[in-house]
């Protein structure tokens, strides 16, 4: 579980993140929505440890990341696991290699068991056929799935991404998605998704907070966000007809 | 201002490359795949160049020396010396800085646009560690290629020389080993080995610390030529003058 109480972070005197108090539970995906500029990838990459909040805790299973000493957010970083936008995936290694390079970077393991371990993952993301490929030789949606590989093999107790799904096809994310909602629950990982894809707020919505202008404006779940009356969530799942029509036909 | 933000960033930068390190096994692959791009991917260049001009050099000295008093074999000796003083350690690193440099920025800055250097730090890996590190180990090895454009540019001037007969095989040979101080070599070693260490690192700094995508890349690998060439020259006349005046 990590539970934000009152983040606070600023950049050149602009205070990007107004004070976040937020809960993420295990096995469930948390989604963190809104529109660009309202904080979202800042309070990740504060979660990630990239940046330092100004002010505010952040507790993972009770542990304050602040208190931490180096090596104990060393311990912490390797329970995480991230997906990045756009993948961030090695250009030099293959799949494979990819998938082995964080338990060969952070393990005693034996190459043998490294290379099995990666492999049970990669067949977890139906990836099997392209071990040996490169990044490159990839589509963006097997590029996705590489990167949740790699961000599974060390078993994390809490995952990060990106918004997993920008720059996919509707019946690809729909995948990307899923697979991350199954691996969340098969594994009672603690899942935070970045996203302003209302696609993926419908699909794997558990919980899901939203951000404006630095603010927690809503905090609810996918079956709340049509019965809410709140102005600013309407205006941002409301702005397209698509959500129009849906809202028209769902009263 | 901005200049000693730069300058501080770079010094952090350095010490951050020698703690917190990689594992040994995985370092000794990185600093291979290394020394294949940066040194042994550079004999064929810094061949091909120091022929030449060590050709040009002979060349120019012959056709300037026009008194009867002046030696023949006044040629071998100039050529070696402009080699081994100036032309192999400085020139050589300078046009290093172009080819090892730009590649270094734009390997490292690539990783950062495309947010791989995140993704090493969301591992708890050392980044700067992980990126610097392996390339100033092989970079140790520039006196190598130095060596080999030493001795590639006396031969060009000593083909140059007798083909296009300024002087004898006899007196080119003299003057080479005329009034040698094997000190020279060793300064000009001494300063190949400060060279390669700003080689490695400044444009590492310039990629690393990059921002913006991929024309950001582009204009941060020009930048780190510009200012690799300057340290080097500057570097250069204090070494100089420490060692030789």
């Amino acid at each position: 579980m990590i539970e934000l109480r009152d983040i606070r972070k600023s950049f050149d005197g602009v205070e990007v993140l107004k004070g976040i108090s937020m809960t993420f539970e295990p096995g469930k995906t948390n989604l963190i929505i809104g529109q660009s500029g309202s904080g979202k990838t800042v309070l990740l990459k504060c979660l990630l440890g990239l940046h330092q909040p100004d002010g505010g805790t952040m507790l993972f299973n009770n542990r304050a990341f602040g208190e931490m000493d180096d090596d104990e957010q060393r311990t912490l970083r390797r329970e995480m696991g991230m997906v990045f936008q756009g993948s961030a995936l090695f250009d030099s290694m293959t799949v494979l290699e990819n998938v082995m390079f964080p338990m060969q970077m952070l393990t005693k393991q034996s190459e043998t068991a490294i290379r099995k371990a990666a492999e049970e993952v990669i067949e977890r993301v139906n990836l099997v056929e392209s071990n040996h490929k490169l990044p490159a030789e990839l589509s963006g949606g097997m590029q996705k799935r590489v990167a949740i590989a790699r961000a599974i093999v060390m078993k994390p107790k809490y995952l990060f991404c990106d918004e997993p799904n920008s720059g996919l096809d509707p019946k690809t994310a729909i995948v990307i998605d899923n697979l991350v909602r199954e691996i969340t629950q098969e594994n009672n990982i603690t899942t935070v998704i970045n996203s302003h894809d209302m696609n993926s707020v419908m699909e794997i919505g558990d919980t899901i907070l939203f951000l404006k202008n630095g603010v927690k404006a809503w905090k609810g779940s996918k079956e709340l966000i049509f019965k809410t009356d709140n102005k600013a969530i309407c205006d941002f799942v409301y702005s397209s007809n698509l959500m129009k029509k849906v809202k028209e036909m769902y009263q | 201002m901005k200049l000693l933000h730069h300058i501080g960033a770079y010094f952090i930068m350095l010490r951050l490359v020698f703690i917190k390190p990689t594992k040994a096994k995985v370092m000794q692959k990185l600093i291979f795949q290394d020394v294949q791009d940066l040194i042994i991917g550079s004999l064929g260049i810094v061949g091909f160049l120091s022929f030449f001009v060590g050709g040009v050099v002979s060349i120019q000295t012959a056709l300037n020396i026009e008194s009867p008093l002046i030696p023949k074999n006044l040629v071998g000796f100039a050529t070696r010396q402009s080699v081994i003083l100036e032309f192999a350690p400085t020139f050589m690193c300078i046009i290093l800085a172009g080819k090892v440099g730009s590649f270094i920025t734009s390997s490292i800055g690539t990783m950062r646009v495309t947010e791989q250097i995140d993704a090493l730090e969301v591992m708890g890996i050392n980044s700067v560690n992980y990126l610097v590190f392996p390339k100033i180990v092989s970079m140790i090895l520039l006196p190598l290629v130095i060596n080999i454009s030493m001795f590639l540019g006396i031969l060009g001037g000593y083909a140059a020389t007798l083909y296009g007969g300024f002087s004898s095989s006899a007196d080119f040979i003299e003057g080479i080993q005329m009034d040698f101080e094997p000190f020279h070599v060793a300064y000009a070693f001494i300063k190949t080995l400060l060279f390669a260490m700003v080689l490695a690192t400044i444009p590492s700094y310039h990629g690393y610390f990059m921002k913006g995508g991929a024309l950001e890349v582009g204009k941060a690998a020009t930048v780190a030529f510009v200012w690799t060439s300057v340290v080097i020259i500057v570097l250069n006349y204090f070494v100089t003058q420490l060692l030789l005046a």
